[in-house]
């Protein structure tokens, strides 16, 4: 059986698709064949970031109306071959899912995967709503700032109440925080919201920091995820959140500015 | 705290403003996400009962509800009409769940 596993934050831009591309990377890495589905009918872009755009034939909605089989829709990642990409239809609406039809589609997965990793789409709406139903575990993306901590929030009392889990009075999903964008420097000057700040507010299990980085632009820039990058700080980040995902004890890092003395000194920037 | 921290004249730390404004916004918005939805057509049923023995107004059964760690508390207040000229009676009905 495998694990489902949705990566969902309300607000738009925060990194829910760079955070998919690196965990489900991360995972398959360590040897666990993982399966990453781009929920964003209508505005797929996995693809892209995992470097595959080029072999998209048939797509989630295919699977789901029977016009294709779950082997052909499913593409085996060119860096790890036990990582495979369903990708989103580009075509159809959003109406295209169907709560049954993406049931039936996990279900037959679960066979063969040992995890499954929801990319959702933002907002709240329909595909939303799909990405998160299903799932065993939940990693808020979060960036630290006011909309998108009011967001998560927001879709934290959506997972709580609307998914199967809540309507069939199971265990809870299990949710962690993964807070990205983080600038240590802005949150030392108190121009941005500190993790504990984050932490007060949301109460979360946090999986990790991702820092602000370069590394995460230029690895979308090639398709390949951020955590194959691993001289990269967001690399490493992402590496110890897959790490601490699976039960390892990892400190956590990127929470404190690298000033030298003479820049804490002065207060440079 | 860095030496020209001292010499600056001191900045309103923006960051402060917005964790008290999202604690203040996220505790309102929690509250109204935790009401049970069954409140307004609770409120309707109870009006067309009130009414099958007392003449009221639309707006003088007000139904509050309220959460904290221990209980939840359901606060009905039905204000009757005035029978004598001597000013408004009220009859609270509390009950807690």
């Amino acid at each position: 059986m495998a694990r489902v596993v949705v990566v969902t934050s309300g607000k738009g831009g925060v990194g829910k698709t760079t955070t998919s591309a690196a965990i489900a990377m991360g995972l398959a890495k360590r040897g666990y064949k993982t399966a990453v589905i781009d929920f964003d009918v209508g505005l797929r872009n996995l693809d892209l970031i995992m470097g595959c755009e080029r072999r998209v034939v048939y797509d989630f909605v295919n699977v789901i109306n029977g016009e294709a089989n779950l082997n052909q829709a499913l593409i085996r990642d060119k860096n790890c071959n036990q990582l495979y990409i369903l990708p989103a239809s580009q075509t159809r609406d959003k109406d295209a899912l169907s709560l049954e039809g993406v049931g039936r589609v996990l279900e037959e997965m679960s066979q063969d995967f040992k995890y499954i990793i929801c990319d959702s789409p933002a907002g709240i709406e329909k595909g939303a709503y799909l990405a998160m139903y299903y799932a065993d575990d939940a990693l808020v993306v979060t960036n630290p700032e006011v909309s998108s901590v009011r967001d998560s929030d927001r879709m934290l009392g959506i997972l709580a109440s609307k998914s199967r889990r809540a309507e069939l009075a199971m265990d809870p999903i299990k949710e962690y925080l993964l807070l990205t964008r983080y600038d240590p420097v802005r949150v030392e000057a108190g121009e941005m919201l500190g993790l504990e700040d984050v932490q007060e507010i949301l109460s979360l299990h946090l999986l990790g920091i991702i820092p602000e980085s370069k590394s995460v632009l230029t690895a979308s820039n090639a398709g390949i995820p951020v955590i194959l990058d691993e001289k990269s700080d967001a690399g490493q980040a992402y590496a110890d959140v897959v790490a601490r995902y699976l039960g390892e004890k990892k400190p956590h890092r990127f929470i404190e500015s690298k000033k030298g003395f003479l820049r804490k000194l002065f207060g440079g920037k | 705290m860095s030496l020209l921290d001292y010499f600056k004249l001191s900045k309103p730390k923006t960051a402060v403003l917005a964790k008290e404004r999202l604690q203040i916004l996220v505790a309102h918005e929690r509250y109204y996400r935790n009401k049970p939805s069954y409140l307004p057509q609770l409120q309707e049923e109870l009006m067309q009962v009130i009414r099958k023995y007392v003449q009221v107004d639309q707006d003088a059964i007000s139904v509050k509800f309220e959460q904290d760690e221990n209980q939840e508390t359901l606060e009905l207040n039905i204000v009757l009409p005035d029978t004598q000229s001597s000013g408004t009676r009220e009859h609270v009905a509390r009950n807690s769940f």
